[in-house]
């Protein structure tokens, strides 16, 4: 009996001591994506200064990226020409994004990864499947691992299944959906979020067939995606109606906002954006209302306090110099040295190819007429 | 029994208890460990090194740090102001002094415009050069101090510039450069592959300073054999250890401008730094940063080495776009800021306003006014500044902000003629053939002076030397010496290295002839019919100066007259950039491919398709269908026996 009445309290004990984890909210929504590092790919992909829309586009989700957080080393941006300093812009190193100059996007603080000819689709898609030469810098890769939530963002020029880039090539939605695979098969993203801001955007994530992936497009197929308000003074278009009302909803989230991916599906409606934009989620594991904006938009970022001591290395001295004559600055222009210079000893290659063949030509030939008996003439 | 069940019971009891308890306290300590307060010391024990108010209050003393050891707060005073340098508590340990001076110039021009240049030195007394290990980093930025180690480098000059210098209107630079973006290294003589390692540390350059450098390969890169001597202190002379090349096309902006400002010591936040901000930079009619490295004198026997970093931001506004066409000029007008403090890393941070032309105050007025005057040999000539001390805590005055003001009283004043002058254009008619025509201004009335020409085309304008003209003052000017290496198609670029002495009061022009390549249609940019750019001419000369030049190069000096070493006191040494040129290339249509391939394909299906029609079709006549009604009489005649319809 009295047995009983022990584990009856240690019963109610565990039952308080589980009540207290539930209402730990920290633990729960801590673990529930999973992912330990944020990055974003943005591009940019359109030439000349009529598509100043485009890489305005860009820049206000590069500006709301930073803002939630991500910092510039994770941030790989890709603009196909330069609006900011571009000679026809009447206020330089400045980009705008509302009519009457209101919000510069361009900023103080830009870092432009890849800008002007180095956008292309080879190096889209080498910095997406991490495939680029050794020598290339840390600031120029997509150094992702397989707990990265990573967000791609393409605006420029598109049509039915393909997108342009700089008006001389395209990448087609089957090489888009590659390119993701590869990724899946290298473990290169935890959750990737494709946003794309062209005409017919909805065609390019068709073809996606990896796990994990979330696509959003402003116009269907058949569909063109529509600019937004001219300005005067700059005199072109200044945004797309997409990324305009992407970015009225983006500046209204900050780092700790709780509102999830079904609010974003819900940006520009067709009587805001005059094209339906379109969403895939069939691909993604999660259900997307449990998906916040910053899980994608914002960043993760891995604090370690401690409270020892570190110890810094011991600094090298440096080896003592040994001779002690005075060094001297050289005479930039040696006039009687340049003259008097004696050409550059060039250093002995061994003969080309062409040169070789030529020799053996004449040798054969020689020999061929004349008989091998002269031989011992010349050895 | 009974004591048994009662004491494991007991022990559950306990043990549910004490997990209880550790869970409480584990649970505590999760949320204040996330709860993290990095701006607050982690040392609560009285150690207070409070960042801004040390440097408000006692700016040119040593920050009085009332911990004891220095590796407990390691990583939270290398941000509060170090002591200067010269004390001996630094933190490299050793003896090796870091030394940073910041400097602006400023500079009315004839034409209404006015010139700044921003000057920022940072000397530190260590050697790459012996294969020194260096591991402690404080003012000399740790990226670039990674790229001389790594690669070997022995002097590294890269500049970023949009915008020609009009020579003619402006005068000389304090330092020249390009218009795009141009970089020249040397390499150490330690170094084995030389092409290799340029092309490593172009790419972990276009890293660092936002630009596509990476697109400077074997194509664009020369190895000059005469100019581009060093600038440093040093012996060895071999060529072979020298690369240049230049990027025409290299846009500036303020994606440049920004890793260059992170490489300062105190960044963009205190010193002369706040002036530079990016909407009223690029707003003008030049602008040019460049970073310079190399090693120069530690001492005044000139027996150790220290290695110097430059960087400079020179820019010319203009008098229309940014002066709104009134001749007044001020820090706020050019700047849209004022000074509020120096540098506290810095150990001089000087403001220089050029008053030659001014001695008495009558062209303008200078606000406020400053005791303070210097006299400097610069560009071959003694100049006056007004000399402003930002270390100085009076020069901030009661407001705590510092702008100077220059107001023209009248427009009159003359301007020293530049002695040497450069110019370069295309010549010609078509895309097939051309001529570059560069012109030498020497306008000294009595003087002649050597001048070093490099020019350095692309190989898709296939150079004909043999039409290589030099002549002056209308008579042919034999060169005392040419170095000519021929391009090699999709390898190398044409290099001329003329060395040409200028008669007194000239125009020398040098032509060549050439004729224009068709590229493969892979090799066009996205926009060709934009041109394709060739590099500017350099022109290095010693020019006669005014006055004579102090030839010991390890004095104190002012930072803008001390770039360029002297060794005579006759002459100085110049470099002037030409204009880079932009040439039409013959550009196939690229829409042909696709109007080919749909003409070949209607034609070939159109005619093979009929012609496979006409000798395989089979004819047979069909009779016409019946209507319905004759359809269901048919049936009826046919179950009769009678003939059909």
């Amino acid at each position: 009996m009295l047995a009983n009445l022990v584990l009856s309290f240690n019963c109610t004990y565990l039952a308080v001591l589980l009540s207290f984890i539930r209402f730990n909210k920290h633990v729960g929504n801590f673990f529930s994506s999973q992912h330990t590092n944020n990055w974003a790919v943005l591009v940019c992909t359109s030439r000349f200064w009529f598509n100043y829309r485009h890489v305005a586009n860009t820049l206000s989700v590069y500006r709301s990226v930073k803002r939630l957080g991500i910092p510039d080393s994770h941030i790989v941006l890709m603009l196909a020409d330069d609006m900011a300093c571009n000679h026809r812009n009447p206020k330089p190193a400045t980009v705008f994004s509302h009519k009457n100059m209101e919000l510069n996007v361009y900023g103080d603080d830009v870092e432009v990864d890849y800008r002007g000819y180095e956008v292309t689709v080879e190096n889209f898609l080498r910095v997406l499947t991490g495939r680029l030469p050794p020598s290339t810098p840390r600031s120029k890769r997509l150094l992702s691992d397989d707990r990265s939530n990573i967000l791609i963002y393409l605006t420029g020029h598109g049509g039915n299944g393909f997108l342009k880039f700089q008006d001389s090539e395209e990448i087609s939605n089957v090489e888009l959906a590659d390119a993701f695979e590869q990724m899946w098969q290298k473990r290169r993203y935890n959750e990737l979020l494709f946003i794309i801001d062209t005409c017919q955007g909805a065609s390019m994530y068709e073809r996606f067939y990896s796990p994990n992936l979330m696509a959003l497009a402003s116009s269907q197929v058949g569909e063109d995606s529509l600019s937004h308000q001219p300005d005067l003074a700059i005199g072109v278009h200044l945004m797309d109606r997409y990324t305009f009302y992407l970015l009225e909803f983006l500046e209204d989230i900050h780092p700790a906002s709780k509102t999830n991916m079904n609010d974003l599906f819900k940006v520009c409606p067709k009587s805001q954006c005059v094209s339906t934009p379109g969403h895939r989620t069939d691909l993604f594991l999660r259900d997307p209302g449990s998906v916040l904006i910053t899980d994608f938009f914002g960043s993760v970022r891995k604090v370690e306090l401690t409270t020892d001591a570190i110890n810094l290395t011991e600094p090298i001295t440096p080896v003592e110099d040994q001779e002690k004559e005075p060094y001297s600055y050289v005479d930039q222009l040696p006039v009687s040295e340049i003259i008097h210079q004696k050409p550059k000893q060039k250093d002995w290659h061994p003969p080309d190819g062409f040169i070789l063949g030529l020799w053996t030509l004449i040798i054969l030939v020689f020999f061929r007429t004349y008989g091998v008996k002269h031989l011992k003439h010349i050895f | 029994m009974a004591a048994r069940r009662y004491w494991s019971a007991a022990l559950l009891f306990f043990l549910c208890n004490s997990s209880f308890l550790i869970y409480i306290n584990a649970q505590e300590s999760a949320s204040t460990a996330r709860n993290p307060d990095i701006s607050e010391n982690i040392d609560g024990e009285g150690q207070t090194t409070p960042r801004t108010p040390a440097v408000e209050e006692k700016q040119w003393e040593p920050t009085e740090v009332q911990e004891a050891s220095p590796d407990e707060d390691g990583p939270v005073t290398a941000e509060s102001a170090p002591p200067l340098p010269g004390t001996p508590r630094s933190f490299t340990g050793t003896h090796q002094r870091e030394d940073f001076q910041e400097e602006l110039v400023i500079r009315p021009l004839h034409s209404g415009d006015i010139y700044a240049s921003f000057q920022f030195r940072t000397l530190w007394e260590t050697d790459f050069m012996k294969g020194n290990k260096v591991s402690h980093y404080r003012l000399f930025p740790k990226s670039l101090g990674q790229v001389i180690s790594k690669f070997s480098v022995r002097e590294l000059h890269i500049s970023f510039t949009q915008g020609y210098w009009r020579t003619m209107q402006w005068g000389q630079p304090f330092l020249p450069a390009p218009p795009g973006a141009e970089l020249w290294v040397w390499f150490q003589d330690t170094v084995t592959d030389v092409d290799g390692t340029w092309k490593e540390l172009t790419n972990v350059l276009s890293g660092i300073f936002c630009a596509s450098l990476n697109f400077i390969d074997s194509t664009n890169t020369v190895q000059p054999s005469a100019s581009f001597k060093p600038l440093g202190i040093g012996n060895v002379t071999d060529h072979r250890f020298l690369r240049y090349a230049t990027l025409p096309r290299e846009i500036v902006c303020t994606e440049n401008l920004t890793p260059w400002k992170k490489l300062l010591p105190c960044g963009s936040k205190a010193g002369l730094a706040v002036l530079m901000k990016s909407e009223k930079l690029f707003h003008s009619s030049f602008h040019s940063e460049a970073v310079h490295i190399r090693p120069v004198c530690g001492d005044v026997e000139c027996k150790s080495v220290s290695w110097e970093l430059r960087q400079t931001l020179d820019v010319v506004f203009d008098l229309h776009t940014s002066g709104q066409g009134k001749r007044e000029w001020s820090l706020f007008k050019m700047f849209a800021r004022t000074l509020t403090d120096a540098c506290p890393l810095a150990s001089s941070s000087k403001i220089y306003i050029d008053i030659t032309d001014n001695p008495e105050g009558e062209h303008f007025e200078l606000s406020p006014a400053t005791p303070l005057l210097s006299q400097a040999v610069v560009l071959g000539d003694r100049r006056t500044f007004s000399v402003y001390d930002l270390t100085d805590p009076s020069t901030f005055g009661t407001m705590r902000t510092f702008n100077v003001q220059i107001k023209w009283k009248n427009t009159e004043g003359d301007m020293l003629r530049p002695l040497l002058h450069a110019e370069r254009y295309v010549a010609g008619y078509g895309l097939q053939t051309g001529e570059i025509h560069t012109l030498m201004y020497n306008q000294h009335p009595y003087r002649s002076f050597p001048v070093l020409l490099l020019d350095s085309v692309p190989w898709y304008l296939r150079l004909y030397v043999h039409t290589l003209t030099v002549t002056s003052k209308g008579k042919d000017n034999k060169p005392s010496y040419i170095h000519y290496q021929p391009s090699k198609d999709r390898i190398r670029p044409h290099l001329l290295e003329m060395l040409v002495q200028l008669p007194p009061n000239s125009v020398t022009e040098v032509t060549v002839q050439f004729e224009r390549a068709l590229l493969k249609w892979t090799e066009y940019t996205p926009d060709p019919n934009h041109g394709f750019y060739v590099g500017s001419s350099v022109v290095s000369s010693l020019v006669p100066s005014i006055v004579a030049m102090d030839t010991n190069n390890t004095r104190d000096r002012p930072l803008f007259s001390s770039f360029f070493p002297t060794k005579e006191e006759s002459s100085y040494f110049i470099r002037v950039y030409t204009e880079p040129l932009l040439v039409n290339l013959p550009t196939p249509d690229f829409s042909m491919p696709y109007n080919v391939i749909c003409l070949t394909c209607t034609v070939v299906a159109v005619g093979y398709g009929s012609l496979y029609n006409l000798l395989t079709r089979n004819f047979q006549i069909e009779e016409p269908n019946p209507g319905l009604a004759k359809r269901i009489a048919n049936v009826i005649r046919r179950m009769r026996g009678v003939p059909l319809l």
